[in-house]
């Protein structure tokens, strides 16, 4: 057998060779790029929980629905429902934010993204990591990601209330552009979360036989489908949540002012 | 159509060694394997290369080309420029025998510990009885030539030679989640696979899906289904109290 301690014969025995890489493609722009769009949205969500016009009607921000606080217009609280009273003094997107942000957080794309981009580990396919060393999600605080699937159950809740604010858009103005970017946002934050790894094991990858369960096989065969594109359905969610927050905060604050609006 | 491309070729024994420089013919059609094969026959007699089927299949002209793990048969030349320095090493994760030929059976050792196939011992053989949709899955991963490179580029062990003692690689987390998901077996195979086999250990970057020379989805289709039922067994309240109200057995559904 393979000696395999750290100063072993057999760690002298690899090929010693001092690059750290010998690739000579770019291999540092997926790094880079996926650090540059995360700290955009990072430093755009934050900013987002601060500002305080989320709400125009019938257009709700999607980064401050649902609105659980007695702050909130009422117009804006989720069946008129404000669990938090008086004493709630922060901003209420406070409130919510976490299941979502959450969710992306403990991502099996986003992990990907984040452990290459802002934790080079590795930075890419066969590009020494700088860190000397390495436990991944094998302990804490990594083994915590093993939470996800609790954020998923989440996350259909939240796109529901997305849904939601979309269909009251739609009645409250049916030809208005903001309405039509709340649909799409909707659409795609939805179909987001369907496609997420721990829907697909628990709507049938945990089973055996399928066989005995067609119907779960068949719905594991559609989120399957949506799965395969994970990390784009990621990606595009993100640019339109931020995207339909931005608009609706822009109408709000009537910087945003053409008849359709 | 043929021209002199400028190669690099890591050389030694054992790990010490270099890379050496040559200039070499390239005629159409060829492959990285070919021309390792003419530096043999012409500038370098005693090259050292690990080759069989030249088609792809057998899994055992695994080296790394511009720092990337490729078979050698089946890059083509035509992937590169002409004037563009070609760097060959071996697999950096394994010890050296010599030149391109690397000692792989850190993953040999690894396939042995996990227990094999193990059926329930009321069905006799000829007596499975499987439908098709209840291996598709692990179909794809029966498509394993073992070239082990994904093994190779899995930075766990690329950057950190004191974890192998404690990680099976893709490769063999992969075979794991395969019997796992077997109809027919009994075995359990969660919490081994994260306590003895490192699963935890991935951090699904994905390198072993990227390298794979037969397309296997490994992080999709195996690691991270795999990583999911460890949750359902050691980390999920909700299934281990759904299991003792039902009294339904955990390991196989
Ligand atoms: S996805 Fe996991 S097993 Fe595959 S290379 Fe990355 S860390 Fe290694
Ligand atoms: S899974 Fe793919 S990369 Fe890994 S040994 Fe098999 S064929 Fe090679
Ligand atoms: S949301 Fe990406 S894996 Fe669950
Ligand atoms: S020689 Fe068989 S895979 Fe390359």
């Amino acid at each position: 057998m393979t000696q395999t301690t750290a100063d072993s014969p057999a760690r002298r025995q690899r090929a010693q060779i001092k690059e750290r890489t010998l690739r000579t493609d770019q291999w540092w722009r997926y790094p880079l790029i996926t650090f540059i769009i995360f700290t955009a949205f990072l430093v755009y969500a934050t900013w987002a929980i601060f500002d305080t016009s989320y709400f125009v009607s019938p257009y709700h921000a999607p980064f401050a629905s649902p609105c659980l606080a007695t702050s909130c217009p009422p117009e804006s609280r989720l069946f008129g429902f404000a669990p938090f009273g008086d004493w709630y003094t922060l901003p209420p997107g406070l409130l919510i934010l976490g299941l979502p942000a959450g969710f992306r957080f403990t991502c099996y794309y986003y992990r990907k993204a984040y452990y290459r981009g802002f934790w080079l580990s590795p930075p890419a396919c066969g590009v020494n990591e700088p860190h000397s060393k390495y436990t991944g999600e094998s302990r804490f605080p990594l083994i915590l990601q093993n939470v996800h699937r609790y954020f998923f159950y989440a996350a259909i809740v939240v796109g529901l209330v997305l849904a939601i604010d979309a269909v009251k858009a739609l009645i409250g103005n049916p030809t208005g552009l903001g309405t039509w970017i709340l649909i799409v946002n909707a659409v795609l934050i939805n179909l987001y979360t369907l496609s997420c790894h721990s829907c697909r094991h628990i709507t049938a990858g945990r089973l055996n036989h399928f066989s005995k369960h067609p119907v779960r096989y068949k719905a594991w065969g559609f989120v399957s489908k949506l799965n395969a594109k994970h990390q784009e359905l990621a990606l595009i969610s993100m640019f339109s949540v931020m995207g339909a927050d931005l608009y609706v905060r822009l109408v709000a604050k009537g910087i945003i002012n053409f008849p359709f609006a | 159509m043929s021209y002199k491309a400028k190669f690099r070729v890591w050389r030694g024994e054992g790990g010490e060694g270099k890379l050496e420089d040559f200039t070499v013919e390239v005629n159409e059609g060829e492959v990285v394997l070919d021309i390792i094969h003419r530096l043999q026959a012409t500038q370098a007699p005693d090259l050292a290369v690990r080759w069989n089927c030249k088609a792809g299949k057998c899994g055992s002209c695994s080296m790394e080309i511009n720092g990337r793990p490729k078979l050698g048969c089946m890059t083509r030349m035509s992937t590169f420029t002409e004037d563009e320095t070609i760097t060959v090493t071996p697999m950096r994760t394994f010890p050296v025998i010599k030149d391109l030929v690397t000692d792989v059976s850190f993953n040999y050792q690894k396939a042995r510990e996990i227990p094999s196939f193990t059926p329930p011992s009321d069905v006799k053989p000829g007596e499975y009885r499987m439908q098709q949709i209840d291996v598709e899955r692990s179909q794809e991963f029966r498509k394993c030539i073992e070239c082990f490179m994904c093994n190779n580029v899995c930075h766990v062990i690329r950057d950190h030679e004191e974890n192998k003692p404690g990680f099976a690689g893709p490769r063999f987390l992969m075979r794991i989640a395969e019997l796992d998901m077997h109809p027919y077996d009994v075995a359990d195979r969660k919490d081994s696979a994260q306590e003895e086999h490192g699963l935890g250990y991935c951090n699904i970057t994905k390198c072993c899906t990227e390298v794979c020379p037969e397309h296997i989805k490994i992080t999709d289709n195996a690691l991270i289904p795999m990583k999911e039922r460890v949750v359902d067994r050691k980390y999920d309240p909700l299934v281990w109290l759904g299991n003792k109200i039902f009294k339904r057995s955990s390991s196989k559904s």
